[in-house]
């Protein structure tokens, strides 16, 4: 078990920056979900960490040691691939044995590794298979099994969830969990799922075209997105955005998005003094509109008129395609709701979860000491 | 109806029926027949024919016991060195920028009719330096230049220039220069077949063994070749086969002679040449026979690929 340390890390392949000055220290027996859209570096660092390719530039630490230029044989790191990559004519124990042969540990050594690895999936009995006689969710466990018995510093799995069918991935998703507190090892998790990524995680490193766009915790990334980006990534549906000016003074701020007017909390306006006559975008989350006729409002509820485009039943909630002024929003509201398509209703705006962000530089708008009440505290 | 009668299936493969029987069929049965006849094909002389390639009576006119051994030589080294090449060039090859190009000319021999092929490797080999590419290089190098199409010496023979002769038979200088020929011309198509193999492997695969701690030499052994096996089992059986009925090379380069001979060059000589039907007729049953075991282990392979699909 170890600690990896990614250092200034670039990765150019000819003229594509695929990783850009990539810094990120992940603690020893830490959950680490790198997520981000098709294409954004991730998994691209994970190869470079499993040295699968190689560094443009910055240093790779795998606990202390520089290895930058180890060969990926000798980093003392296990990998799951999202096609699983058995090894086709091996038997599934020979597959989970052929590490452990290479570094020529006694055989019996290896049966009870293998047994033990076995014994913790539930593969026992399948140990004489050849991996084509398995099926998809079997044979992900053989390559977890594969990594397991290696005992690593560090697992990397590269979506290792995306070819099971919904249900499977759920429950495998609860027993990955399970087994990272199990072998208490560092885990390295590139998904393109965020809820993935906020299920299992410890934390969540968010990336977008080859830069890290925010590190933290699952709640803190979707309290707290650092910028817009993050703010639409995190969260399912994702967040609304308007853009608005900020309008009134200090005792009376509001937003004005031209299409409706929403008053800012006591709270967040010292946040917005300074764009006090300016643009920002405003964003909210799909949860944080609501039905005031099956829910009561909260503290600081703003009434919004819009149409109803379309209704999704979700069954615990219904998914709201609002339109006002031109301008397509969701909401997630109880699925009592009286809303039908082309009525128009009123929702509320719970502003006390209003996120605001810099139209320049997308960053979130907020103080220092992030003064925002959480979800809890509302609602 | 017609399809219910039960000789429509038969009706449709009466045609194929007709062609496998008058040029397939009718000539084995034939050739099974005259194998028992004497020379002119008048008498019945039993097991005669067959006695006389296995006694080996005329070493001078046709050496039996030289060809069959020469077959051997061609079916184990012939296939063994254009496998093994062709797997060394499509591994390499794949990993150049010229990959198309490296192929390509790899692959042209191929595309060459063999009897053209044999009188180009035929100036090649010729003593002349100035005319054999193969003497030139020899003696550029300091090396003595030989008659490699007549030279029934053991290989060592020559380099050492006078060594003892204690290498088996057929392994001799010349025909190891036919040999060399064979595997110039099939390499090509062993790459070819074996390269499309190696890109059906799934490049995880092999990035998994690396990460697992394989090294290049490794995951070679313990995860290219095994997972290629079926394949190279496809190109080793179709060079076998090419190995047993290897004539046109022989016939046109050295004509049998100077212990060259194969079992297909011999049979020919001796129903056409020799005029003896009979034991040209044996020696083509005995190829048949040693054919036909190869012939069914590839069918059944086949079939089992077709089940297992």
């Amino acid at each position: 078990m170890a600690r990896v340390n990614f250092d200034h890390v670039t990765k150019r392949f000819d003229n594509v920056v695929a990783v850009n000055d990539f810094s990120l220290e992940i603690p020893d027996r830490e959950f680490l979900a790198l997520v981000g859209p098709s294409g954004c570096g991730k998994s691209t660092t994970l190869r470079l960490l499993a040295g699968l390719e190689e560094i443009s530039e910055g240093d790779i630490y795998i606990g202390d040691r520089l290895v930058n230029n180890v060969a990926a044989k000798d980093r003392d790191i296990a990998m799951v691939f999202q096609s699983y990559a058995l090894y086709p004519h091996m038997s599934v124990y020979d597959n989970m044995a052929f590490g452990l042969s290479l570094r020529k540990l006694p055989k019996e050594d290896i049966g009870h590794r293998v047994h033990e690895a076995a014994q913790i999936l539930g593969i026992e009995d399948l140990l004489k298979r050849k991996p084509r006689q398995l099926s998809g969710g079997q044979r992900q466990r053989v390559a977890l099994g594969r990594a397991i018995v290696r005992d690593p510093a560090a697992f990397l799995l590269d979506e290792p969830l995306s070819n099971l069918d919904a249900k499977l991935r759920v429950q495998t998703r609860a027993e990955l969990s399970k087994l990272h507190q199990r072998l208490g090892a560092t885990f390295i998790y590139v998904t393109h799922d965020q809820v993935e990524a906020m299920t299992m995680a410890t934390r969540i490193a968010v990336m977008n075209e080859g830069l890290l766009q925010q590190v933290g915790a699952p709640q803190e990334l979707y309290d707290w997105p650092d910028n817009v980006f993050v703010a639409g990534f995190i969260g399912s549906p994702s967040m609304n955005f308007f853009e608005a000016k900020v309008a009134g003074s200090q005792e009376g701020m509001h937003l004005d998005t031209g299409i409706f007017r929403v008053p800012v909390p006591a709270s967040r306006v010292n946040d917005l003094l300074s764009y006090l006559g300016k643009e920002i975008i405003f964003g909210i989350r799909p949860e944080n509109i609501c039905d005031p006729e099956c829910q009561p409002a909260s503290a600081d509820a703003a009434p919004v008129t819009a149409q109803v485009d379309v209704t999704e039943l979700m069954g615990s909630e219904v998914f709201l395609h609002l339109v006002a002024g031109g301008k397509l929003f969701m909401a997630r509201v109880d699925p009592r709701t009286r809303a039908r398509p082309g009525q128009e209703i009123r929702v509320e705006f719970d502003m006390g979860h209003m996120h605001a962000f810099d139209p320049q530089t997308e960053e979130a708008i907020r103080s220092k000491e992030k003064g925002q009440p959480s979800r809890g505290q509302a609602g | 109806m017609l399809g219910r009668r039960w000789w429509t299936p038969w009706l449709w493969l009466a045609p194929a029926l007709a062609l496998l029987g008058v040029f397939l069929v009718y000539p084995v049965v034939d050739t099974l027949r005259r194998s028992f006849l004497d020379e002119r094909s008048k008498n019945f002389v039993g097991l005669d024919n067959y006695r006389f390639i296995i006694d080996n009576p005329q070493p001078l006119v046709s050496d039996t016991h030289s060809a069959l051994l020469n077959n051997v030589m061609w079916l184990t080294l012939f296939t063994a060195i254009t496998v093994s090449l062709g797997l060394i060039i499509a591994v390499l090859a794949g990993r150049v920028r010229y990959e198309a190009v490296a192929k390509s000319a790899i692959f042209i021999p191929m595309a060459i009719s063999f009897v053209a092929a044999s009188v180009i490797w035929r100036f090649m080999y010729e003593f002349n330096s100035d005319i054999g590419t193969a003497n030139a290089a020899v003696t550029s190098l300091g090396g003595d230049a030989t008659a490699w199409l007549q030279n029934t010496n053991a290989p060592q023979t020559w380099l050492t220039d006078a060594g003892p002769d204690t290498l088996p038979r057929p392994i001799q200088i010349n025909n190891l220069a036919l040999v060399m020929v064979g595997v110039w011309m099939w390499t090509g198509f062993a790459m070819i077949v074996l390269s499309a193999g190696l890109k059906g492997i799934s490049t995880e695969v092999l990035e998994a063994a690396r990460v697992d701690g394989a090294n290049e030499w490794q995951i070679f052994w313990r995860v290219i070749i095994p997972i290629m096996s079926p394949t190279i089992v496809v190109v080793a059986t179709t060079l076998v086969i090419q190995g047993l009925k290897k004539f046109d090379l022989v016939w046109v380069m050295t004509g049998g002679r100077f212990k060259t001979d194969v079992v297909a060059t011999l049979f020919y000589k001796e129903a056409f040449r020799i005029g003896d039907f009979g034991v040209g007729a044996a020696l083509a049953v005995v190829l048949l026979l040693w054919v036909l075991p190869i012939m069914v282990i590839s069918i059944r392979r086949f079939q089992f690929q077709e089940e297992t699909r």
